[in-house]
Formats: C-alpha cells, structure tokens, sequence
C-alpha cells in the first residue's frame, strides 16, 4: 500500500510536467484565469486544446488514427493532476470529449467519424450535450421534443434546458421522441445537430446565483437530415446510455472550499473575543468535514489503483458528488454563520477570500441537482451498487402519449 | 498508485473471512452475551492461535509470522465483520502494539513468543473512571519499590488477561507497567457492560509487583503513541462492521414483503442504504491511509489514526442503528442479530476514547501542521 507512480508512470507524470512546464503558468504565480465563456476566453480556450492535441495530451485514451494517443486511463488521470497546478484556459471541451464524441464514435458512420472527430480533439469545434427538458429532469426519458419524418429529413421542435455552452457550441447531440405512441423508452431517437442551423436559438438561463453559465435551446421546426442520425430510429434510449455511461467514467475534481480555507478564516475571526477556531462546536464541524474530504481523496486513489492495475474501478467512485455537493453547501453556510452578520455581505472587496464562502453558498444548491439530484444518486447506488430493486414504473406499459403530465 | 491491499494480503483476507464465517457465526457471540462469565469464547480463541493471526505484526524470531501491520489491518477487518467475542483488539491492537513500541528486548523476546502462541491475553489498564484524564494530570495508580497500588476501571479484558499494561505513577512521573494478572495483588471483577462480548473489568491492584514498559515519564505519550496504532486497527474492525450491518439490511430488505412488494423497493429504504454505504466507503478510504501511516510509523500516523477512528466510528454507528430501523420490529428483538453489531458499535466508539476526542485531537494536529 503506498502512492507511488509505477516507473512508466513516473515517466509519464515526468513528461505531462514538462509540456505544462513549458506552455503554462504555475497556479499561484500571479493571478488565476477567469472563468468566463467571452470570445476572447473561447479562443485562448481552443489555443490551449489544439496545443494538447498536438502533444498528444488531448483524448489521451483515444485511439492515435483518431487524434488521441493510445494511452490508458492512469496516464489520463495523471495528466490531469499536473494540469490541475497550472492556470489554464476553462476547459469547454470537457462535455463533448467526454460524453457526445464518444457517442459519434460509437453510432456514426466512418465518414462522419472521420469528419468531426479530429476537429474535436484539436478544439476547432465544441460540442454539448441536448437531453434535460423542462419536463424531464431525472426522468429524461419523459422527453417530449418532438422529431418527425419529413421525406429525407426530420423536423424537429421543442425546448431542451441546462444545456451547458449550447451558446457557444458549434454541434450537440439530441435525444427526441420519434414516436408517442409507445411507452417512453422506446419512442425516442438521437441525432447528431449543426447548432448553427435554421430554427436553433439559445438562450441563458439566469439562475438563482445571478450567473448565466447554463442554456435554454429551443428548437423551431429545425430540419434535420436522416442522415445525421445515431442508432435507429426508437433507439433513442440505449444509444443516450452509452453517452451517460461515458458521463460515469469523467474523473471529477473537488468542489467548493476547503478545510484549510475554512481554518484560515476561523482563525481571523473574532468570536467574542477569541478567534472562531477556538470555538468547540467549529472545531467538531471542521474536523468532520476534514475527516469527509480525506475520505474522497483517498476513494479517488483508490480508483486509481484499479485503474493503474488496470482493473475495473470499483463502485466507490459514485460517492463523489453527493458527498462533496453537500458539504460545500454545509461549509459555506458555516463560514458566512462565523462572520455573523457581516456574513450577509457578498461584496466582494467585502467579504473573506473574495466572496468565495458566498459563491459557493449560493451555487451549492445547483450542485446538489446537477449531473444526478442527491435523490437520484441515491437511487443510482441503492440500485447498481446493493442490487435494491429499481422504483415502481407506473408508466412502462403505457403509450406516451397517455401518461399524466401534471400542469 | 498501488492504494490497496495487495494481492497476498487479499487472500489472507478471504482466507479469514471464510475461516470466520464457519468458526465465529452469531451463535458464537451469542455463547458470551448469554453467559458474560465466560467473557470470550476460548475455543474460537485458541482456533484463531492455529491461524497464526495473533503472530501477525510479530517478528519471526518472536514465533510471529512477521507480516506486518497492513495485513494486520486486513485480519481486523475481518473480525470486525465477525462481531467475535475474543480479547484479539486488546492483545494484538494494544498489548502488542505496546510491546513492540516500547519493550527491551529482553519483554519482548519474554512477551511476544507467548503471545504469538495464543498462550498471553493482553489488556490496556488506563482509565480510571468516568470522563477523560487529561494528559499528564496525576494518577491514582502508583507505583512504589516496584509495586503497583490502585484502581484501574473499565478495563477491557481485564477479568481474562493473563498480562497487563497499566499507566501508573511513581516518584511524580507517569509510565506504563507490565503487571502479571495471575500473580499477587491482583483482583479483577467483571462489570456488566452494553456490550458483554468483549469483558469489562474493574482492576485493583494491592501491591502487585510491576516491571516498567517504556522510559519513566513517558507514560502519556507512550498511551497516546499506542493509541494512535490501536485507532487505525479499530477503525478496521468498524469497517468490517459497517459492511455487515449494510449486507443484514439489504438481505432483510429483499427478503421482507410489506404493501404487496420487498421493503427494499421503497426509496426511504433504498436511500437510508445508499447513506451506509456512503459513510462505510469514506470510512474505508480514511482506513486504508491508516493503514499505510501505521505501516510507515511517520509523522502523518496521528491525523490519519483520527481520521480513521472519526470516520469508522460514524459509520459503524450509522450502520448498526438504521440495520434495526430497517428490520422493524423484528430488529428490536433479543433472536434477530442487529443488538450484536449496535452493542458493538458503541463498544468501538468508546473504547479507545470516544470520537468527540478524536475530533479535538486531529484539529488540534491541523493546527500544529499549518504553523508549522
């Protein structure tokens, strides 16, 4: 039992450090990059990917005939832990190299793998991902934008939400229903989508935290060629599996502050006179929080360890966001509680570390939703992970058409 | 990366967990909560000596197996996962663990041969009462002309230990003391306890004769040193636990018909499962880095000894209580397992101190290392 790299991995780890070394900033030497999705940040974004891809750090698992290197999951997550200690541009790629051009690859033919792959992996074109409706959230397959055939095309309308970068995404891939008249799984069909065609608008969503990162799109009579379609017709279901299995094998980071940036922030407060950090309840708090981090952190070597003996991950893996979602809503909370009532005060040039504590309060509940809900999740290990049977399905023998819809 | 235990280990793993699953089912434990007098179940004792288990972190030349405490945490797993009723934490997590930390090697090569051979029952003499001494703070165990005079209560172990470590004052410094608990001046009562599988003993000691373990004035720091190990090897036995408490409600809850269907189909059942398995898995990872801290004996053992006890403690007492909310009624009674692993929970919890300590300990090791 210990942490150390194979000596192939140590060669690897050696060689991603060099190229960060060489064409990126340390982190903490000067200040980060921001996160923002201008042209300016997209380009210097696409700049950064096409760099990688040429250095054979982009796709790092893909085959090399399609712009990747042939490598293994570890080497994969060892580029991203030295790529994690610089600044670099916001990956907007994340979403489309990992989840919709797997997707491609897997249902497209050879032509149009050939087509948009490469492009992909270089960073000329982003992709996102259209399956969340206002209507089907956690139950996506109770979409209702509709597809129908048109001689050689299919028009396509309605809306899709919580599209992440639908407004500067240059292709998506699209579950709709093709056919209402059977139960929901088998009424649906995926297409591939040119966000640029005629009658595909997106539009912000201004959420509760007062940014904009996320996106309605709706689609008006859009006309879409049979052939941009990936797997048959009804298929819809098994074919948005594969993309959100590929979603499942997406190594995350940590999420919101941490037990350290907390300490700093208790120590600096005056509590009655004396600091926060000697204040009991805090310190119980703080170290179970500490002790939840640590146990993501070292679950996330333990992925690695199957991974480096090439083995399967375990199920660990799934405890991630649920475990971190709600503790960067709990941490949060606590350090706005410590400054009292200036913890009101988001003012950036007011509050400690620059609002950080307060951004994560208020994008904390997001979190908790996104990707899978808390309840989902929960649902996702009861069911996979301990075998617990799945929840009573009123509406799988029914038509779609025919189910309740509420309001 | 290689964060796991290796493929040796593993099997020793398997091997134990099977060896437990044939020698040590409920009815084993179930012997001892009848009948507290027995205080643990001699026959299983001396079938885990055949193993060699009790050798495990104990050199060959001592007739141990040598391999080492990862392997060690391996076996703890496992008769975590067994609720067994034998002294093993208080001989091999403390008793060994102090000897091999701080013995000449005249006690060791005197000691730990006989431990190895199932022939030494070890106990950890300490607290003397209620509530939480402070470090250094005077002992009402005193040691004079190589004689041990006081009360030492509660004492795991204490009635069946053949050898003691006690921590005793003499001439104003504190240190730990071998005592022969067959010898003179030695009573041990057996004290009903939440959890008889494991004794509980009131010790007094009447002039009994003490060798000291460990250099006079190190008393607390060899204390807080041994328990630094024996959190790591108790957090593996939590583990171990969890995962039973979690396997018994997911059996239950697939076998149990309510409403027409298995109880296991509804989302407040499925959900407060998923919320044990979450808790075993932090617990699990926040172990394993105990382990390889308690393997390297480095600076890193005490945080990671505390992260392991706060997060095995939670999670083993999470698992135990919602196992009986997931059985019912059924749960609640005196035939159905679930008491054994809540009795044992609660053992787990306090017996190295219990976790609001812990707490206070790793952030106070937090602070240390930040301003450092």
């Amino acid at each position: 039992m210990d942490f150390k790299d194979s000596p192939e991995e140590a060669a690897f780890r050696a060689e991603a450090r060099a190229f960060l070394a060489a064409n990126a900033r340390p982190k903490g030497d000067g200040a980060p990059l921001a996160v923002r999705s201008d042209p300016a940040t997209l380009e210097a974004a696409k700049a950064w990917q096409r760099k990688k891809a040429e250095a054979g750090f982009a796709c790092i698992t893909w085959p090399k005939e399609l712009g990747g290197r042939g490598g293994t999951p570890i080497q994969q997550v060892i580029y991203a832990q030295e790529e994690e200690q610089f600044e670099t541009p916001p990956n907007v790629f994340a979403i489309g190299l990992g989840m919709c051009v797997p997707t491609v690859m897997a249902f497209a033919d050879t032509a149009t793998k050939q087509r948009f792959v490469a492009p992909a992996v270089r960073g000329d074109e982003i992709w996102c991902q259209l399956f969340s409706e206002p209507a089907a959230g956690s139950d996506v397959a109770g979409l209702r934008t509709r597809a129908v055939r048109d001689g050689d095309d299919w028009v396509v309308n309605g809306q899709k939400v919580w599209t992440s970068g639908a407004h500067f995404s240059d292709f998506g891939i699209l579950l709709t229903r093709t056919n209402p008249d059977v139960p929901k799984h088998k009424g649906l069909t995926m297409f591939w989508v040119d966000m640029k065609a005629p009658g595909v608008e997106a539009r912000p969503i201004h959420q509760m935290s007062g940014d904009r990162e996320f996106n309605e799109v709706y689609f008006t009579d859009v006309r879409i060629p049979d052939s941009q379609r990936l797997g048959e017709v009804g298929a819809g279901w098994q074919v948005a599996l594969v993309t959100l299995m590929n979603e499942r094998l997406a190594v995350g980071t940590g999420y919101g502050p941490t037990p350290e940036e907390l300490m700093a922030l208790a120590r600096a407060l005056d509590l009655g006179g004396r600091p926060a950090m000697a204040d009991q309840a805090f310190r119980e708090k703080l170290a179970d929080w500490y002790v939840a981090a640590q146990g993501l952190k070292f679950t996330k070597f333990r992925t690695l360890t199957a991974l480096s003996r090439g083995q399967t991950p375990g199920p660990e893996a799934s405890i991630g966001k649920i475990v971190s979602a709600n503790q960067m809503q709990e941490m949060s909370a606590m350090a706005l509680d410590l400054a009292d009532q200036y913890g009101i005060l988001n003012d950036p040039a007011e509050a400690p570390f620059g609002g950080l504590f307060h951004r994560n309060f208020m994008f904390a509940p997001g979190l908790r939703i996104a990707g899978g809900t808390d309840e989902i999740l929960r649902n996702i290990i009861a069911e996979r992970v301990l075998g617990l049977p799945g929840d009573v399905r009123v509406d799988k023998d029914i038509a779609f058409k025919d189910l309740p819809t509420g309001r | 990366m290689d964060f796991d235990f290796s493929d040796d280990q593993k099997f020793m793993k398997e091997q134990a967990r099977k060896f437990l699953k044939e020698q040590c089912d409920s009815r084993v434990a179930r012997g001892v909560l009848n009948d507290p007098a027995r205080g643990y179940d001699a026959d299983l004792w001396r079938r885990i000596a055949g193993m060699g288990w009790l050798g495990i972190p104990i050199a060959e030349q001592h007739g141990g197996l040598g391999l080492g405490q990862i392997a060690l945490c391996a076996i703890a797993e496992e008769m975590g996962r067994a609720c067994a009723p034998v002294p093993f934490a208080s001989t091999v997590y403390f008793f060994t663990q102090a000897v091999l930390l701080a013995g000449s090697s005249e006690q060791q090569a005197a000691l730990l041969p006989a431990v190895a051979a199932g022939d030494l029952i070890g106990a950890w003499a300490v607290a003397e009462g209620a509530g939480v001494a402070a470090p250094g703070s005077a002992l009402g165990c005193r040691v004079e002309g190589g004689r041990l005079s006081g009360v030492k209560v509660p004492v795991t172990d204490g009635a069946i230990a053949d050898r003691l470590i006690v921590l005793a004052q003499e001439g104003g410094q504190a240190g730990l003391y071998l005592v022969d608990a067959r010898g003179g001046g030695v009573r041990a009562e057996t004290l009903a306890s939440l959890d008889p599988t494991r004794n509980v003993a009131r010790v007094t000691f009447d002039g009994a004769p003490a060798e000291r373990l460990g250099d006079a004035g190190d008393g607390w720091a060899l204390a807080q040193a041994v328990l630094d190990r024996a959190a790591v090897l108790l957090a593996f036995e939590q583990v171990g636990g969890t995962d039973a408490c979690l396997e018994m409600a997911k059996d239950y809850a697939l076998n149990r018909y309510a409403f027409g269907r298995v109880i296991g189909g509804n989302q407040a059942i499925k959900h407060k499962l998923a919320d044990m398995y979450v808790k075993g898995e932090l617990a699990r990872s926040n172990a394993y880095f105990g382990a390889w801290a308690l393997e390297e004996g480095g600076a890193e053992l005490p945080l990671a000894a505390a992260a392991a006890r706060i997060a095995g403690s939670e999670a083993y007492w999470f698992a135990a209580k919602e196992n009986i909310q997931t059985h019912g009624g059924m749960g609640f009674t005196w035939e159905a397992d679930c008491h054994l692993h809540y009795r044992r929970s609660e053992q787990l919890r306090l017996v190295a101190g219990a976790p609001r300590l812990w707490k206070e300990r790793l952030i106070s090791q937090l602070e240390q290392r930040n301003a450092a």
